[in-house]
């Protein structure tokens, strides 16, 4: 072991995640001389807001929109930074630094690439890992033909792929409203768009209107919403939906408060209200997470340089708290000189002193932000839905289950895995975990924060057998193992 | 249902869906080229045997687990497409032994 | 949390932790009318209890243990008489393969052993039968020894289920109630709580698991007690494929396949536990060396996925078994713990042991090996 804790890391940095923050982050840090590797699972740099960047086969440039091609502006600076890009890489585990052997205070990251996995040794891991859409779990919603919002933009990134048939878009927030714009630039037809934005929203988040005023989203957004609300059906004010079906989609039901019920037959759902950190990794590392009740979800605990309560891990961008992407990515930069600084790179004074324009420019970004938060914020019945509608997919627990838990003493997430195995499927709570704290914090009375959140282990995504005794062991390793 | 936009890039890829000739464009991922081929759901849940299809495109849900080229439960949305490949749907639970 | 009524219901024991022991000690104290205080630091089966590979094992015992195990196991085999609720349990056997013919030896060298006490639970068997038992099971595997009576249950759901039960028959729980301090005066002992409360009740049972040293050592009776991290992992849902759970004698492994299909794989290899942050760090490294071994044992395993694993915080003495009875320096007190990564199964007995010892002042099954005072310079 002694031979192992001297040796070199492979690298000073990893970078998790290849979206803005990681992408800005790795070639900041590669750039001034950091070893720098940037992994992520998916086969090309962009994360999932510039997913396909480099190789999108959707030609004509007005349908993704300028927002989504500033995207290519940061891969020159990965290329020029001299930082290694391994797409395709899937990390499972970071491991801390043990105190059990102050010696050597290296991170060991479980990743598998190609089929095979490998541990990988770095002095500092930065998360960029990004978010995912708030699971919107309505009666129906496991169907086939119900899909995110996101994945639908997705399959128009990656595939140049729209829906055909009869589709509808419902829920609320922004990402919903770009679709639908997308969608119509690429000359694809909407049947109709459910919004599930409460009413009341907009009453809260008038007192936060003007900072939105004199945010970057305005002018955008406000003539993104004209255009979609005038060529297509918009139904404002609904508080129920639901997806019916025998084993694929055929219709979608809603109601608007106390008025009749609503059916369309629909091919394609597309639900969507708001993204959530994706927190996962962060989580089974240890990093200290907490609930923001603006954002209605847990996100890790961070300074304002990205440093979590782990030593050696940093977080940047919307895996630390929604921001959007213009965010991610000075967030990104930022963590990444704290990172310069707490290996020996820089001095403290340096280190704030170019962080300055960074800062200016995230608090450009992140200017109106608690307006779209407030305004988007999912009504209360979507968020803990009604009993007989299943939150946990994989293993297919209703909202009825977890309350009944509840009444038998479940106290909390991880209790929850014990009665009911919600949340242990291979997806490890990333469709269920702000269900599941909702709907119990509801039923006890509670806060979220006090019912708190599934406690996640490694590995974080599943990987083969095979692929887990094939890694690379040491003599020592197996005799210490065999017995008496 | 999901169609392909006009003028778009990319080479066409042979494979196949259950042994069935498909279609698919350099780029797509599994989960992409089932969806282009009218296959919405791609598995049967191992709990209750319900139908499933892609729902996050991003790797997260694994709700489009299929087999693929005889490896079963990999993510569809995961792996890109390739000539030849052969994409089988999943029935419940797999075998322990593919 | 404040006892609401704390002069009327004044315990009669204090239970220290609320594992599989002490949720068991607490029912079986209640079953005879006496009033329990269960006070638990984080939350039932929050620790071993809960996320252990709930085996319920026999076989390849410490000898000293024998009498326990096979007491126990009676209990097992009516469970739901005790608790009102089959906690899962199911018995297909547990058995341990030999990988050689030296092995095998070894293994009829302990059956004879066994025997020769008077013990007959443990069986060799021949290759033959092992592939009968488990068709899944490697070709090189030439024999194995079985407990056919062994099984495996829930551990969460059966700690849960003998907590439920205690508390039908007038049992109470604290949780998020550790114990500060531990005192005595005028034959009482005082228990001073980190939730800022006081207990007070002429008998302790210390129960506290990997954190029991502490208490013994309150109680000025330091034990070498060691905190372990034992490991598990789980795979995606495969069809049925294996009944009995199958360990090796040569190597560390416990498999075992749950009714729902997922495949669950330990045996006790380490990661790093961080006791006071209730934490737990895996070790790779060593869950590779686990996976290699169902390479090897199982080859129908080889392209199953792994969806998580974990590792309990449990307490392991020097000479693996258990402290069991009453304390060498301190009257009215008792202790139950470091069962060393093999204590579920024993959960039903040791309660009934400490009950006896508390209320009729002995137990009769043979305990002298687990004493305390094991330890003492």
């Amino acid at each position: 072991m002694s031979d192992r804790a001297m040796s070199a890391p492979d690298f000073d940095l990893a970078v998790i995640g290849s979206g803005p923050a990681g992408l800005a982050a790795a070639a900041l840090a590669a750039g001034r001389g950091l070893s720098t590797v940037l992994l992520d699972e998916q086969p090309e740099a962009g994360g999932q807001i510039y997913r396909a960047i480099t190789d999108t086969p959707v030609r004509d440039r007005r349908v993704l929109g300028p927002d989504y091609w500033h995207g290519a502006e940061l891969l020159g600076p990965l290329r020029d930074s001299g930082a290694a890009h391994w797409p395709g890489s899937t990390v499972w585990s970071v491991a801390r630094p043990r105190e059990d052997r102050p010696g050597d205070r290296r991170l060991q990251i479980g990743l598998s690439r190609d089929g095979a996995a490998r541990m990988l040794s770095v002095r500092h891991v930065l998360m960029a890992t990004g978010a995912l859409e708030r699971p919107f779990p309505i009666p129906g919603w496991t169907l086939p033909g119900v899909l995110g919002a996101g994945a639908a933009q997705i399959l128009l990134k990656t595939s140049g792929l729209v829906p055909s048939g009869r589709v509808v878009l419902a829920g609320t927030g922004p990402l919903l409203w770009l679709l639908a714009w997308q969608y119509l630039r690429a000359g694809a037809a909407l049947d109709a768009i459910l919004d599930t934005t409460p009413r009341a929203n907009w009453r809260a988040a008038l007192p936060l209107l003007p900072a939105f005023l004199r945010s970057p989203y305005l002018g955008k957004g406000a003539k993104l919403l004209l255009e979609v609300r005038r060529k297509v059906k918009v139904v404002d004010g609904v508080t129920e939906l639901r997806a019916e079906g025998e084993g694929k989609l055929a219709a979608v039901v809603y109601r608007r408060g106390d008025g009749a019920e609503q059916r369309i037959a629909a091919d394609t759902l597309l639900l969507h209200h708001g993204v959530v950190p994706n927190l996962n990794l962060a989580n089974a590392t240890g990093c200290a997470q907490q609930w923001d009740e603006t954002q209605r979800c847990w996100r890790p605990t961070t300074d304002s340089w990205g440093a979590t309560s782990v030593e050696g891990v940093s977080l940047a961008g919307d895996g630390a708290g929604i921001g959007g992407a213009l965010a991610a990515e000075q967030a990104g930069r930022i963590a990444a000189l704290d990172v310069l600084h707490r290996l020996g790179r820089i001095d403290r004074a340096a280190r704030d002193r170019a962080a300055v324009p960074h800062r200016e420019a995230l608090e450009r970004a992140l200017r109106g932000r608690q307006f779209l938060d407030t305004l988007y914020r999912p009504a209360d019945v979507f968020r803990a839905p009604a009993d007989d509608t299943i939150v946990c997919r994989c293993e297919e627990i209703t909202a009825g289950a977890v309350r009944e838990a509840v009444r038998l003493g479940c106290s909390g997430p991880n209790q929850a895995k014990s009665f009911l195995r919600c949340g242990m499927g291979p997806c490890q709570g990333r469709l269920c975990g702000p269900t599941v704290t909702e709907v119990i914090a509801a039923e006890r009375g509670v806060s979220p924060a006090e019912v708190g959140y599934y406690r996640l282990r490694p590995p974080v995504k599943p990987i083969t057998l095979a692929e887990l005794a094939a890694l690379p062991k040491t003599e020592a390793d197996i005799d210490a193992v065999l017995k008496h | 249902m999901f169609r392909r936009l006009p003028d778009i890039a990319g080479d066409r890829v042979s494979f196949t869906i259950d042994g069935r000739p498909a279609e698919a464009r350099s780029g797509d991922s599994v989960a992409a080229a089932l969806l282009a081929n009218g296959v919405a759901a791609c598995r049967n849940t191992p709990v209750s045997g319900a139908a499933r299809g892609p729902y996050c495109m991003m790797g997260v849900c694994f709700d489009c687990l299929v087999t693929i080229d005889g490896t079963g439960n990999r993510q569809g949305c995961q792996v890109r497409v390739a000539p030849g490949m052969a994409v089988e749907t999943q029935d419940g639970k797999r075998e322990a032994g593919r | 949390m404040s006892s609401q009524t704390p002069d009327t219901r004044k315990p009669d024991v204090i239970v220290i932790g609320s594992g599989l022991h002490g949720c068991s000690t607490a029912l079986h104290l209640s079953m005879r009318g006496v009033k329990v205080l269960v006070l638990e630091k984080d939350h039932v089966a929050r620790h071993a209890s809960g996320v252990n590979a709930g085996g319920v094992r026999q076989l390849g015992r410490h000898v000293a243990e024998v009498p326990l195990t096979v007491a126990s196991m009676a209990l097992w085999h009516r469970i739901g008489e005790l608790v009102d609720d089959d906690c899962g349990f199911e018995s297909h056997g547990q058995l341990k393969v030999a990988e050689s013919e030296a092995e095998l030896a070894g293994l009829e060298a302990r059956a004879a052993e066994l025997r020769a006490l008077g013990f007959g639970h443990e069986e060799v068997i021949g290759q033959a039968e092992l592939r009968a038992l488990v068709p899944a099971i490697a070709d090189h595997c030439v024999g194995a020894l079985i407990s056919r009576g062994d099984g495996a249950a829930i551990p969460f759901r059966t700690t849960f289920a003998f907590r439920r039960k205690a508390i039908a028959l007038g049992a109470r729980f604290e949780e998020g109630a550790g114990v500060a301090r531990v005192s005595r005066s005028g034959g009482v002992w005082s228990v001073e709580t980190t939730a800022g409360d006081r207990h007070e009740a002429p008998v302790l049972v210390n129960c506290a698991g990997a954190w029991a040293d502490r208490i013994a050592a309150q109680l000025g009776e330091p034990v070498p007690l060691e905190v372990i991290a034992p490991m598990l992992m789980i795979t995606a849902r495969v069809p049925p494929f294996i009944k009995p759970v199958v360990g090796a004698a040569g190597r560390t492994l416990s498999f075992k396949q749950f009714p729902n299909g997922t495949v669950l794989i330990g045996g006790g290899l380490l990661g790093h536990a961080v006791r006071d942050e209730n934490r737990t760090e895996l070790d790779f490294s060593q869950v590779s060396v686990n996976a290699r071994t169902v390479w090897d044992l199982f080859p129908v395993m080889r392209g199953a996925t792994i969806v998580r694993s974990w590792a309990g915080i449990e307490a392991r003495m020097p000479d693996q078994i258990p402290v069991i009875g009453p304390s060498g320096t301190q009257p009215g007190v008792f202790h139950a713990f470091g069962f060393s990564a093999h204590g579920f199964q024993l959960g039903p007995i040791v309660g009934r042991i400490t009950a006896d010892l508390i209320t009729a002042g002995a137990t009769d099954l043979p305990i002298d090996a687990f004493r305390i005072g094991r330890f003492a310079a």
